[in-house]
């Protein structure tokens, strides 16, 4: 049981990971003058837009919390719209947090909250997915013995590898290196980017590591 | 409890790092005395006429030799790049590109001359360029009279030229502009910052050289390229832009030797030189060496041809054209005139005569310097002075005797003209001597002393380290960790002490310090060692599971992760250039993420959910409301910290950087709207400070008692306030608005700061006095007769009428004592006893922050108040993390609370508008309440002092409050507004438990130790920051930005690091008082 749902959650990390690296490589067949760098922004909404849509339909496919209620297509609505809004919600509160920790305030607007989109499409849509707008649920999922699946586990992992990404991305911006990719915000979602992906990779192999180790409260 | 023991020890460890500090300095940091005395054409140096030796019109010392001069820097001309050596098959990208310079030395012999330049070290640009207008060895500190800019003080040859009526234009490196502002006739500066940029400056200067050369309206003519030095940094030497940089400036070359007229002299000088990878700065061969070349289309040189360049250094350049150019050579010179060139086109004899006398002025000028100097400073050595002044003496006696000898008309003999060719020697060798002893004194690092200091510092880092462990642990003597130790290095302060005594040597103060300070520091680890074995055989006692033992340590290592990996990414930040000049912002990033992260951990570890989980909905965790409290705190510290980011102050380094506007005085704002606004808001954040803190010492009952200190608090604080803000009113006012008022703004400009000063003054000594803010209430009436015996019937109506209302009052009476003792017995309440310790505390930082305030320019009372709140704001939150994280042991200030202490200090340093460089320091400091200026120099550096360290005092002074704070705050019930602790009569009633700070005072030993445990650790992240910066500028003293960078900044570190152990020490020493007092507040309490 517990071996084929390793598996499970290692091919949907796969393919996420397979996609994100998609979205470097395919655009520039499409469009004239790409490159990460360089058009950075319209990596951006490419990379977030690709990353929800893989989520979602994996969401879909995988179905990795299935609830044993039936529910009606009423509240499926209103369970969408709810998340929605918790995404938008996320969005403005982690453009505000990453203003508070240094971000231009005005200029340079979009770009921080693009990034600010990025990080949410990494931590807060995965999170929706994984346990709907549920605040409690997730206040549960983040602490020390609050995972109840290997993917609350996976959940984990991803998420804090994106946000520490997001945050050792910071560190080259002072340098007087004169990168491309020292503007604001590129090393910064590059380093969301990396995280993610490697929360992806190491959360399925971290789970095979510990299977032993790890017991889960029943629902 | 153990006071006197703490503080020392305290002091003690201060002083090991103040000694390490100190020696590190002395070998790291070359200081010199700069001189403004000035050369001057009327001074008795003139050379005395030899035979045939008319005096021209423009003779000044010496005959001007050559009317006009260009001077062309070439940054970073090493000796390698000029030198052309045909048989090179194969030359690397930067060699024999200058093969003009080699055809013109091979075709011309007697007018072109090529030679190595030593640069003296620091070969940083601007060092160099002192050095070759003053001739003398700029360090990195020279201390003049003005530290606020960057301009020559000192004598100099560009000086002395304007002086006498000569025409100086430049063109090239906009440094010179810095150095000599409004000496040039006409000059072209371009920016030098980028160093990636090749071709701005040069282009510039190729623009306008040619030009300006035919015009001729110059006299000396200097252009500074900077495009070699850039190349180098951007690509090092050995890259073909090299090639192409070393291409262009022989083209330049060669067109500007076309455009020069007959009797010009044309000097190619690089300033330093550049090590593989293109950098400079140090002392190393290849950064030291570097080229010169001299031309002139009339013959300068005699016939006499070397086989190899000779070597020159940096400073001979100045003499020799300020006696070519016929002026006074510049004060503080101490470079030797090159002889060769004042041969000139005459006979050998003439010749002779012509280079003695450039010599004898020379010598004369440089004795007259070293006496100068010596009068002003002792860092030369004596003996060596005294033996130049006889070499000096002897050398003028025999060319005095030529002289006459001359005079008298003695043909000249081969054996006169052996003398003349002894005596130049003479003059030579006492030049070469005088150079090499300020070499000695001035341009050299000690490197044994500064890997000495820093080892001292690391081993203090150390010692605070483990002794803070220790003093957690009951059985920490001071006897063996204190005593001893101190005894051992005061013995070998004297056995040194009474060496240099007998062999009669010159005592070197820091030496002997800094040896007392390691035998004392050995003495410590010996004793802590000799103690170890002990523990371990107990521990031996079990059957060690070493598997379990080691997991168990990494476990109680791991609440250290997370403070001490900031700290260290701190750390590691100081060794780069970028971080430092970007630390306004990289300090408020950490300290955002070690307060997020620590919120983080919490919530991990499930602090923050309420316990019981409802039932209903399983996988689902609820936050208490205290969490909530907490979140929000964190948000507002947030806010604070990027709020404190509208004050920072601009380096030049960062491109595009406004200073922030409010730190410009009020006074600078043209709109009065916008003043008035500004003003309103100023006088309502000192208002909302002041009241704030009342509303606090309100809170906790400190503010009810009759004592001075509540008085003065209950008063004097307005009044401070209203007084800061007239001062502001008067400062910021237009000056032509109140013209008939001129002599009353005066006074009132002296006036309110100095007032306040005093006022503040008196309140620091008032809470030394009474330190104790706690207001008794006593219900032990002593139940006297009230009633008035009365003897028989009453007699009359009247005593009937008197009689009656003591009746029923005794009857009151009785009936309350009856009732007391009924369920409460007679109590003493005192109200602000549970905060005593704190509120001295909170007075005493808030006097200090009140005078600190004034100190800074008045919108700067804002990024005060912010100060404040962020401080309250931390101890919140440090104070609920102990409460929810619930483990924690109360004595013990977490490793956490004291690195975000100390990341605020940091902070708030760059928040009141402060940088690590001399130019953004805030001189005005000094004249605040001081219109006049000082006759003392104490008095205005503890000014600016004070205003530069303002944020490290009170963060530092506030320490203790670390330790208190979580006591504070622990009344779990906060709707009580009152807090009183009652205290039994009778003692042995215990079964009350004592709250708040009075459980520091209920178990003294620990207290002291909770005290000194702080005091080490906020020493230990204060002094592992300064190690950092300590090896930072010693690792990267060949670094291009190590003056403009990491010296500076190891210097603010430094005297920040010694500005806030001693606040701390004061604050550590204020609640030493407070206990002090309290003690004596419950003993007059006892008899009664």
């Amino acid at each position: 049981m517990k071996d084929t749902e390793i598996k499970r959650l290692l091919s949907a990390n796969v393919v996420s990971v397979l996609s994100i690296i998609l979205t470097t490589t395919v655009p520039p067949l499409f469009l004239e003058n790409f490159s990460v760098l360089g058009t950075h922004l319209i990596w951006l909404c490419i990379c977030s837009i690709c990353v929800t849509t893989v989520n979602i339909i994996l969401y879909i496919i995988l179905k990795p919390n299935p609830s044993s209620k039936r529910i009606s297509f009423a509240h499926k609505v209103t369970r969408f719209l709810k998340c929605c809004v918790f995404f938008f919600i996320s969005c403005i509160l982690f453009h505000g947090i990453i203003v508070l920790y240094g971000a231009p305030l005005i200029e340079s607007v979009l770009e921080t909250f693009l990034f600010a989109v990025l990080l949410s499409t990494f931590t807060t849509l995965h999170c929706l997915c994984m346990l709907g707008p549920n605040i409690q649920a997730w206040i549960r999922v983040f602490s020390k013995n609050g995972a109840m699946s290997i993917w609350d586990n996976s959940l984990q992992i991803t998420t804090m590898c994106s946000i520490v990404g997001a945050w050792f991305g910071a560190f080259p911006i002072p340098l007087d290196w004169d990168r491309p990719w020292q503007i604001w915000p590129i090393s910064c979602s590059l380093g969301a980017t990396f995280g993610y992906v490697a929360g992806l990779i190491i959360a399925p192999l971290w789970i095979y590591w510990n299977r032993k180790q790890l017991t889960y409260k029943s629902r | 409890m153990q006071r006197w023991p703490v503080l020392l020890f305290l002091a003690w460890a201060c002083f090991l790092f103040f000694s390490g500090i100190g020696l590190f300095t002395s070998g790291f940091l070359l200081m010199r005395i700069e001189l403004t005395n000035r050369s001057s054409c009327s001074d008795p140096l003139a050379a005395p006429a030899w035979a045939g030796q008319g005096v021209t019109s423009r003779a000044c010392w010496m005959p001007q030799r050559v009317p006009k001069a260009v001077l062309l820097i070439i940054d970073a001309l090493t000796f390698e790049f000029a030198r052309f050596d045909p048989a090179k098959a194969r030359p690397r990208p930067y060699e024999n590109k200058l093969g003009f310079l080699h055809q013109l030395a091979g075709s011309q012999p007697r007018h072109a001359r090529l030679y190595r330049f030593r640069a003296d070290p620091p070969t940083t640009t601007m060092q160099r360029i002192k050095g070759i207008t003053t001739g003398s060895l700029p360090t990195f500190i020279d201390v003049g009279s003005n530290f606020a800019s960057y301009a020559i003080e000192e004598d100099n040859l560009l000086g002395q030229l304007v002086e006498n009526g000569r025409r100086v234009v430049f063109m090239g490196d906009d440094t010179w502009d810095g150095l000599f502002p409004q000496k040039f006739f006409r000059s072209y500066f371009f920016p030098s910052f980028n160093v990636k940029d090749l071709h701005t400056v040069d282009d510039g200067i190729l623009q306008h050289l040619y030009t300006t050369v035919d015009g001729g309206e110059w006299d000396l003519l200097i252009a500074h390229f900077l495009g070699v030095d850039h190349c180098g940094h951007k690509h090092g030497p050995d890259h073909p832009e090299m090639a192409k940089k070393l291409t262009q400036m022989n083209e330049m070359l060669r067109s500007l030797v076309d455009h020069l007229a007959n009797d010009t002299l044309l000097v190619v000088a690089g300033d330093h030189g550049m090590t593989e990878t293109g950098d400079h700065g140090g002392d190393s061969e290849k950064e030291v060496n570097a080229a010169l070349f001299v031309y002139s289309k009339t013959p300068l040189f005699g016939a006499h041809l070397p086989e190899e360049p000779e070597t020159i250094p940096q400073v001979n350049l100045v003499p020799t054209l300020a006696l070519l150019l016929g002026v006074p050579i510049p004060y503080s010179n101490i470079g030797e005139v090159m002889a060769e060139l004042f041969s000139g086109d005459g006979g050998t004899a003439l010749a002779a005569f012509s280079q003695l006398s450039a010599y004898r002025i020379n010598a004369g000028q440089v004795d007259r310097f070293l006496h100068s100097y010596s009068l002003a400073a002792q860092d030369l050595p004596a003996e060596r002075l005294r033996y130049l002044r006889e070499l000096f003496s002897a050398a003028l006696e025999e060319h005095d005797r030529l002289l006459a000898q001359v005079r008298e008309g003695l043909p000249a003999s081969p054996e006169q003209e052996a003398r003349l060719g002894r005596l130049v020697v003479r003059f030579q060798h006492y030049l070469r001597e005088a150079r090499a002893v300020c070499m000695e004194s001035w341009a050299r690092f000690h490197p044994l002393r500064m890997v000495a200091g820093c080892a001292l510092i690391a081993a203090s880092c150390l010692l605070c380290c483990v002794a803070s462990e220790l003093a957690a642990a009951l059985d920490f003597s001071y006897r063996s960790r204190l005593l001893y130790p101190l005894l051992w290095g005061l013995a070998v302060a004297a056995v040194l002490g009474l060496a240099h005594l007998l062999t009669r040597e010159g005592l070197d103060l820091i030496l002997v310090v800094s040896w007392s300070a390691a035998t004392s520091q050995l003495a410590f680890f010996w004793h802590s060692w000799g103690r170890r074995p002990r523990r371990a055989h107990l521990a031996g006692v079990q059957p060690p599971v070493a598997n379990v033992g080691l997991w168990q340590r990494l476990r109680a290592w791991q609440g250290l992760v997370l403070p001490m990996g900031i700290l260290f990414i701190r750390c590691c930040a100081m060794f780069s250039d970028s971080f430092v000049v970007a630390e306004a912002r990289v300090a408020p990033f950490l300290l955002a993420s070690l307060a997020v992260l620590l919120v983080g951990k919490l919530h991990w570890h499930g602090r923050l959910t309420a316990p019981e989980a409802p039932k209903q909905s399983p996988g689902a965790a609820f936050y208490q409301k205290e969490s909530w409290q907490l979140l929000c705190l964190l948000a507002v510290l947030l806010a604070c910290l990027r709020l404190s980011g509208l004050f920072h102050q601009c380096r030049e380094e960062i491109p595009h950087c406004q200073p922030s506007p409010f730190l410009a005085p009020l006074s600078s704002l043209q709109s009065a709207q916008a003043k008035n606004l500004f003003y309103l808001l100023c006088v309502a954040s000192l208002a909302g400070l002041v009241y704030a803190v009342r509303c606090w010492l309100q809170h906790y009952g400190n503010l009810n008692s009759a004592s001075p200190l509540v008085l003065f608090v209950r008063w004097a604080f307005p009044l401070l306030a209203v007084w800061i803000a007239c001062y502001w009113a008067v400062t910021s006012g237009a000056e032509d608005t109140l013209g008939k008022l001129q002599e009353l703004v005066q006074v009132a400009l002296v006036g309110f700061p100095q007032a306040v000063y005093g006022l503040a003054s008196l309140g620091l000594l008032l809470v030394l006095w009474t330190p104790v803010t706690v207001f008794v209430k006593d219900s032990r009436e002593s139940v006297g007769p009230i009633v008035t015996p009365y003897q028989g019937a009453p007699s009359s109506q009247a005593d009937l009428q008197h009689v009656i209302p003591q009746i029923y009052r005794r009857m009151q009476e009785s009936l309350k004592t009856q009732l007391d003792r009924g369920h409460r017995r007679a109590t003493v309440a005192a109200y602000g006893l549970g905060s005593v310790y704190s509120a001295a505390l909170v007075i005493v930082l808030t006097l200090l922050g009140l005078l600190l305030l004034t100190l800074h320019s008045e919108r700067m009372s804002l990024a005060f108040l912010l100060l404040f709140l962020e401080g309250f704001v931390l101890l919140q939150i440090h104070a609920w993390v102990v409460s929810l994280a619930g483990d924690a042991e109360p004595f013990v200030v977490p490793w956490y609370a004291v690195t975000a202490w100390v990341f605020a200090a940091t902070q708030f340093f760059y928040s009141t508008g402060h940088q690590p460089i001399f130019p953004a320091i805030h001189w005005h400091a000094a004249f605040v309440g001081f219109q006049e200026g000082h006759s003392t120099h104490l008095l205005p550096a503890v000014l600016v002092g004070a205003n530069t360290f303002a944020s490290h005092i009170l963060f530092a002074v506030g320490c203790p409050l670390l330790l208190l704070w979580p006591f504070v705050c622990e009344v779990p019930n906060s709707q009580r507004r009152k807090l009183k602790k009652e205290l039994r009569e009778e003692l042995q009633e215990k079964e009350e438990q004592p709250i708040m700070e009075m459980r520091l005072r209920e178990s003294p030993e620990r207290f002291s130790a909770a005290l000194l445990q702080l005091g080490l650790k906020y020493l230990f992240v204060l002094g592992v920051q300064l190690l950092a910066c300590v090896l930072a500028a010693m690792v990267l003293r060949r670094h291009l930005m190590v003056w403009k960078v990491f010296a500076p900044k190891f210097l603010f570190e430094a005297l920040g690091f010694m500005v806030s152990s001693i606040c701390l020490l004061l604050g550590i020493f204020l609640v030493m008082r407070v206990d002090c007092a309290v003690s004596a507040w419950f003993e007059q309490l006892q008899p009664r």
